[in-house]
């Protein structure tokens, strides 16, 4: 009876070790800190933060080198979950970076493009199609709404539109503290 | 026989206001304006162009996806815009809208039914139910093909069909059993052929004692297919029995789980005004293009079927209602009902009631004093009041734990809180932003997914360039290594036969410039690199 006692909590021991070296031996490959960020973040790939892009960001973040307020399209939600992932304080946007706007799609006037392909090259998400001398297009679908295609565009062809809203999408508002006595509205 | 679940109000009916007198029918509207999602699940296309001519029942806008329902011209005319016009939404915003402008001659596509239904394939019948636009009636506007499609592995028991009807002020489906009481009864046979269901329960309230009589009297009278056997059942009149869980665990017992369906429990449910238009499309062919609308609020209230389209002010004008700033105009019922700002709103499938109103009094919000009167009355057993707090602070995560998606707006809670907290709307704020949240999370993963593509691409694209060059290099350097072996190649066959004779000098070398020529090629090629 004792025997198989031993054997058992030494089984357990060693496997606790075991476990314990695994967590400390790998825990710096997989970095599961940075793809939490990363995971919080928008996504959007604008460099906005000064970094090449959300995930590169996450990583600064993760070492301490950036705050959690540079991210303009995040805005107060980004800086808020960020926040509470990493146990600090909310602090506001620091608008260096850029102001928290509508959400925004890319839309080329097709009558003026040259087919460039400058845009092309710039878009972070491969979101605009097109070849050398064809007219471009962008999938709406797909634009993150960055504008990093805008600066490179000899003709200035391209604009941003701010989303209309769908009725699919709408969101009912924080209530306020009046109501009537209708109870579903 | 039925058991009771526990919560709910008993609530003034206000019913005889509209439900004493015979339905009407209302005019054909100059305008149609009609909408093209009017239910759950895909948006339809137009199928017809500006200027085009359209018959009454021509199918205007449909679309290839299953969960979606066909819509259809009310009236014969001319469509005159598609664009976007102001629905029935709490949000007042505007959706795509085919409008067209009415002839007055009704004229028919041609269009044809059977009542032999049985000849045809189970498949045909949810076809054809599919292609008429019929959606659930009862105002959550699903698509009955859809319902009628359980998944293979599940056997529907039990068809039970809700006239509990049990909102305030609303009578279209009490009006709609003791006028139509046969049809509807066909169309649930209809519904429990392509089922295979052999028992039907319909769910009464028992403030509508003639509707119960009719039916059972046309029960007697109806032929229906033998082996079906039907119960009439009366329940109490509590709101809001009408609620599909509530309705079904007050007639068979059985409780739905959260995040189930009916039809895991082999229950479906259908409202009886669905039944009548599933009897219209199989055995008259006819589309869903009209409804049974109450009109009521005021002293005198009326049920009137209406064509899908017509827009509320043309409804109001027929049955001599004026609404001033004094009232409020709400489409639905005074617990679920969508408060409208506007009358150029169009009628849509869902439009069971159009209520007029005295506006109410603004009462001032109070904090909440824990009283729990909202978690009694609530029919799901919720904790309304946590539900509450946890919407407020925007804690999203613990409120989904305390099953907010359970929470069918119904509105008792509201109702009864003495502090006026509008609690629902906190409810709906919640789902809404969990429901963005959950699709911004989609698009960021999507876009992550694109840029990870876009970074691989790139790095890609660079290695294939390094490997070319490398390529180009090394053939460009076995050339040059070639170039330089043929020419000391042959300036060693120069530099031989010259011991011999000079005419094989000639003979091997005949063009120095072009031995010239061909050693500076790599020096060529180099300045190409
Ligand atoms: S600012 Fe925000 S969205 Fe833009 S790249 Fe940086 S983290 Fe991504
Ligand atoms: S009824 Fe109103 S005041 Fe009472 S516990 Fe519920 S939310 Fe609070
Ligand atoms: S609205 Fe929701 S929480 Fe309130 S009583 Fe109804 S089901 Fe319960």
């Amino acid at each position: 009876m004792l025997n198989v006692l031993f054997v058992l909590s030494g089984l357990t021991l060693a496997f606790g070790m075991l476990l314990g070296y695994a967590a400390v031996r790998f825990k710096v490959e997989s970095s599961p800190i940075v793809e939490q960020i990363d995971a919080l973040l928008p996504q959007t790939q604008c460099g906005q933060c000064n970094y090449a892009g959300c995930h590169p960001y996450a990583q600064a973040i993760a070492k301490n080198e950036a705050d959690i307020n540079q991210c303009p399209p995040g805005g107060e939600a980004t800086i808020q979950a960020l926040a509470e992932l990493l146990d600090r304080e909310i602090i506001p946007l620091n608008e260096e970076h850029g102001r928290h706007d509508l959400p925004k799609v890319a839309i080329i006037d097709e009558q003026t493009c040259i087919g460039c392909t400058l845009c092309i090259q710039a878009c972070p998400v491969d979101a605009i199609l097109g070849a050398a001398k064809q007219m471009h297009t962008v999938i709406t679908n797909e634009c993150t709404g960055c504008e990093l295609c805008l600066p490179p565009c000899p003709v200035d062809c391209i604009r941003m539109e701010t989303t209309t809203e769908d009725i699919e999408d709408w969101r009912w508002p924080y209530p306020n503290t009046y109501t009537t006595t209708l109870p579903g509205s | 026989m039925h058991t009771m679940w526990s919560g709910g109000l008993k609530l003034k009916g206000y019913k005889t206001i509209s439900n004493q007198q015979k339905s009407i029918t209302a005019p054909i509207p100059n305008t149609l304006i009609i909408p093209l999602q009017q239910h759950i699940g895909q948006l339809t296309h137009p199928v017809v162009q500006v200027g085009d001519k359209v018959k009454k029942g021509q199918c205007i806008a449909q679309s290839k996806h299953f969960i979606s329902a066909a819509v259809h011209a009310s009236s014969s005319g001319t469509v005159t815009a598609i664009e976007n016009h102001p629905v029935a939404h709490p949000s007042q915003l505007a959706t795509p809208c085919i409008i067209i402008k009415t002839d007055g001659k009704e004229e028919w596509i041609t269009h044809h039914g059977t009542s032999n239904y049985q000849q045809l394939s189970r498949a045909e019948l949810r076809d054809r139910i599919g292609k008429a636009g019929i959606v659930g009636l009862g105002g959550a506007v699903f698509p009955t093909q859809v319902k009628l499609t359980p998944p293979s592995d599940t056997r529907i028991t039990t068809l039970i069909l809700n006239g509990a009807e049990c909102e305030p002020y609303i009578t279209c489906d009490d009006r709609l059993m003791r006028e139509q009481a046969s049809e509807i009864l066909q169309g649930m046979a209809i519904i429990a052929y392509i089922l295979k269901v052999p028992h039907v329960i319909i769910g009464i309230e028992d403030n509508k004692p003639q509707a119960y009589q009719t039916l059972q009297h046309a029960l007697s009278q109806t032929a229906l297919f033998p082996q079906l056997n039907v119960e009439i059942i009366q329940v109490p009149t509590i709101y809001p029995a009408g609620g599909e869980k509530q309705l079904i665990y007050t007639l068979t017992g059985k409780k739905i789980p959260s995040y189930e369906l009916p039809a895991q429990q082999g229950i479906v449910c259908h409202n009886v005004a669905t039944c009548f238009s599933v009897y219209e499309a199989i055995v008259k062919g006819i589309p869903l293009i009209s409804r049974l609308v109450t009109v009521t609020g005021q002293k005198q209230g009326f049920n009137v079927r209406t064509l899908i389209g017509t827009p509320i002010q043309d409804l109001l004008d027929y049955v001599a209602y004026h609404p001033t700033i004094k009232h409020t105009l709400i489409m639905g019922g005074p617990m679920m009902g969508t408060a409208l700002s506007n009358t150029r709103i169009p009628i849509v499938k869902a439009s069971n009631c159009i209520l007029l109103q005295d506006t109410p009094p603004f009462e001032q919000t109070m904090p909440c004093i824990r009283c729990a009167q909202c978690s009694h009355v609530c029919p799901v057993n919720l904790l309304p009041q946590q539900l509450y707090w946890y919407a407020r602070s925007k804690e999203f995560d613990k409120i989904q734990d305390i099953h907010l998606f359970d929470c069918i707006e119904c509105g008792c809670c509201s109702y009864v809180c003495p502090s006026h907290i509008p609690l629902v709307h906190y409810y709906r704020y919640a789902k809404t932003e969990i429901w963005n949240k959950e699709k911004q999370k989609q698009k960021a993963d999507l876009a992550r997914t694109r840029h990870e593509f876009h970074l691989f691409r790139l790095e890609r694209e660079k290695k294939e360039k390094a490997e070319r060059h490398k390529k180009k290099k090394t053939t460009l350097n076995k050339t040059k290594t070639d170039a330089i072996q043929a020419a000391l190649q042959r300036t060693k066959a120069k530099k031989q036969p010259t011991n011999n004779s000079d005419k094989n000098t000639m003979q091997n070398d005949p063009n120095p410039t072009d031995s010239h020529s061909q050693v500076s090629t790599p020096d060529k090629d180099k300045s190409l690199l």
